[in-house]
């Protein structure tokens, strides 16, 4: 079965379908379900045992490369870090099909906003290259 | 030590027998790393074959086995290094009875100041918690390689190294409080593991200093039933239901920290389980004896030169209780001046978040706590910061 990232953004992507203001600006109510639909899509992931990991990653960011010899690392936090693409965490899922990965990334897209309204937020889907199980090579 | 009933093995009994067995080998002279693998296997022979064969006495037994796998370690070790024309060093011989304890004894092996952190926490739970590489890699959520590699490092370092002289206390709390600050989330509860090695390591050493940390821990992780609810959301201190908390671990807690005070060689970690224990004494959140907090509070400074540098966390915590007891514009007043040291940290803008709502400016605070919401590195804090934004804004409207 393949396994897919589905990615989400803090920034970048597509010209949002929905323009929000952030999570801090709504109102409580619309919070508290925001975030029991996220808890509910992890659950029902591992329900339907498609689920493999999910993670939130802070929006901090720092690039790093290598100084040359005897330099320190050279660090910066980016050409545009105002509108560059930024990821803010993901789950990643083993399902029967891409057409699969897509449903539940729509899914997840279809989290309350502002007013409970589908927030209609893009999911990036990306393939996960993995190992091949022994003998699928043979077969194929 | 009683023989164990057939069909079941007591795993928790059987890992109190690890440290007596591990260091009874060490101070016979047995290499560290060999002899803590070596005792690691019998217990797995044991897990697999006294259910059916309960062995009369469990310590002799697994002591027996494991000296017969080092027996064969060294057979195989020895032929090993006449190939390669090695002269084998001589074990160094047992250590003197200077360390009574086994406990004590091996935490001082495995907190060796040579060792990286990482690698005295490892070794700490595999030697003296008995802890499987397994157990203790779900705990830290790495990969089981991984960890058992920090262990056989951790263990390939020790080689050679003098572990008969006495060593050095203060490394060995400091990594039992990184094991509790590991906390509960995984498939083990490395926090009660923290407090059963801190338990034991009070019936080792008189130090105040170990007893003030089990007091910490034990009043801290009483509150833990409370800082959660149902729906897995953050619960913060004063709006816990205190009914919740574990009134017995209070009371330990209580008992163990006024042994230590009686002492009266106070250190960082009395004076921490000192304010723990005054939290913990209210009935309410508004019955909180914040003056006497405060006083702990200034004696905690104290203990540092240059504390806003050196000891920020100490000086937020000040803070805060400066605001209960001042007025928050005199709270607001002493976090200014962690600026430097803590202005990138979610903890300064969420207090500050705390202390301007205390003053009833929503807006400043909703502001705070929305910035501390952006910098939090743990989901369930990031989402109760969102939310405490969400909710002052929502009253300030």
């Amino acid at each position: 079965m393949p396994k897919y990232l589905l990615l989400k953004h803090y920034r970048g992507g597509p010209e949002p379908h929905r323009s929000v203001p952030p999570i801090d600006q709504w109102a409580p109510e619309d919070v508290e379900a925001h975030m029991a639909f996220q808890n509910h899509v992890s659950e029902m992931l591992e329900r339907n045992g498609e689920y493999v990991d999910a993670r939130a990653l802070a929006p901090a960011r720092t690039w790093v490369r290598y100084g040359g010899p005897d330099a320190a690392p050279v660090t910066t936090d980016g050409p545009h870090p105002e509108t560059s693409d930024l990821i803010a965490g993901w789950w990643m899922i083993d399902v029967e099909s891409h057409e699969r990965a897509l449903e539940i990334a729509a899914y997840a897209s279809s989290e309350p906003g502002p007013g409970g309204e589908p927030l209609c937020e893009w999911i990036e889907v990306r393939e996960v290259m993995w190992e091949r199980p022994a003998g699928d090579a043979e077969a194929a | 030590m009683t023989g164990m009933p057939a069909g079941a093995v007591d795993e928790g009994a059987l890992r109190v027998l690890v440290p007596r067995v591990l260091a009874g080998l060490v101070r016979r002279g047995e290499d560290f790393g060999a002899a803590e693998d070596a005792l690691q296997e019998a217990f797995i022979e044991a897990l697999r074959t006294w259910p059916d064969h309960p062995p009369r006495d469990p310590q002799a037994w697994l002591a027996a086995v494991a000296t017969r796998r080092l027996v064969d370690a060294r057979r195989s070790e020895a032929a090993r290094r006449r190939r390669e024309d090695v002269v084998a060093a001589e074990p160094p011989p047992p250590p003197s009875d200077a360390v009574g304890d086994d406990t004590l004894f091996l935490l001082f092996c495995c907190c060796h100041p040579g060792l990286a952190p990482a690698s005295q926490v490892a070794l700490t739970l595999r030697a003296v918690g008995g802890l499987t590489t397994r157990e203790i890699a779900d705990g830290f959520f790495v990969p089981e390689a991984t960890m058992a590699q920090r262990i056989s490092r951790a263990k390939r370092a020790l080689r050679g190294r003098s572990l008969d002289a006495p060593g050095d206390l203060a490394v060995v709390l400091r990594v039992l409080y990184l094991v509790y600050a590991a906390g509960h989330a995984g498939r083990v509860d490395l926090a009660a593991e923290a407090i059963r090695l801190a338990r034991q390591l009070t019936l080792a050493t008189d130090e105040p200093e170990a007893r003030g940390l089990l007091a910490l821990m034990l009043l801290n992780h009483a509150r833990l039933p409370a800082r959660f609810d149902a729906d897995g959301r953050l619960v913060p201190l004063d709006r816990q239901d205190r009914g919740l908390w574990d009134t017995r671990q209070i009371a330990e807690g209580v008992r163990v920290l006024q042994s230590a005070l009686a002492l009266q060689r106070p250190g960082r970690h009395q004076i921490e389980a000192a304010i723990a224990a005054l939290h913990d004494d209210a009935a309410s959140a508004d019955e909180t004896d914040w003056p006497q907090i405060l006083a702990w509070y200034d004696d905690l400074v104290a203990l540092t030169d240059d504390p806003v540098r050196r000891d920020p966390a100490a000086v937020l915590g000040r803070a805060i209780a400066v605001g209960h007891v001042h007025g928050p514009a005199a709270g607001l007043r002493e976090t200014d001046r962690l600026r430097q040291t803590l202005g990138d940290r979610h903890r300064w803008h969420a207090a500050r978040g705390h202390l301007h709502e205390r003053a009833g400016d929503l807006a400043a605070a909703a502001e705070c706590y929305a910035e501390a919401a952006r910098l939090a590195t743990n989901v369930a804090e990031r989402d109760h910061l969102i939310r405490r934004a969400a909710a002052v804004r929502a009253l300030d409207r």
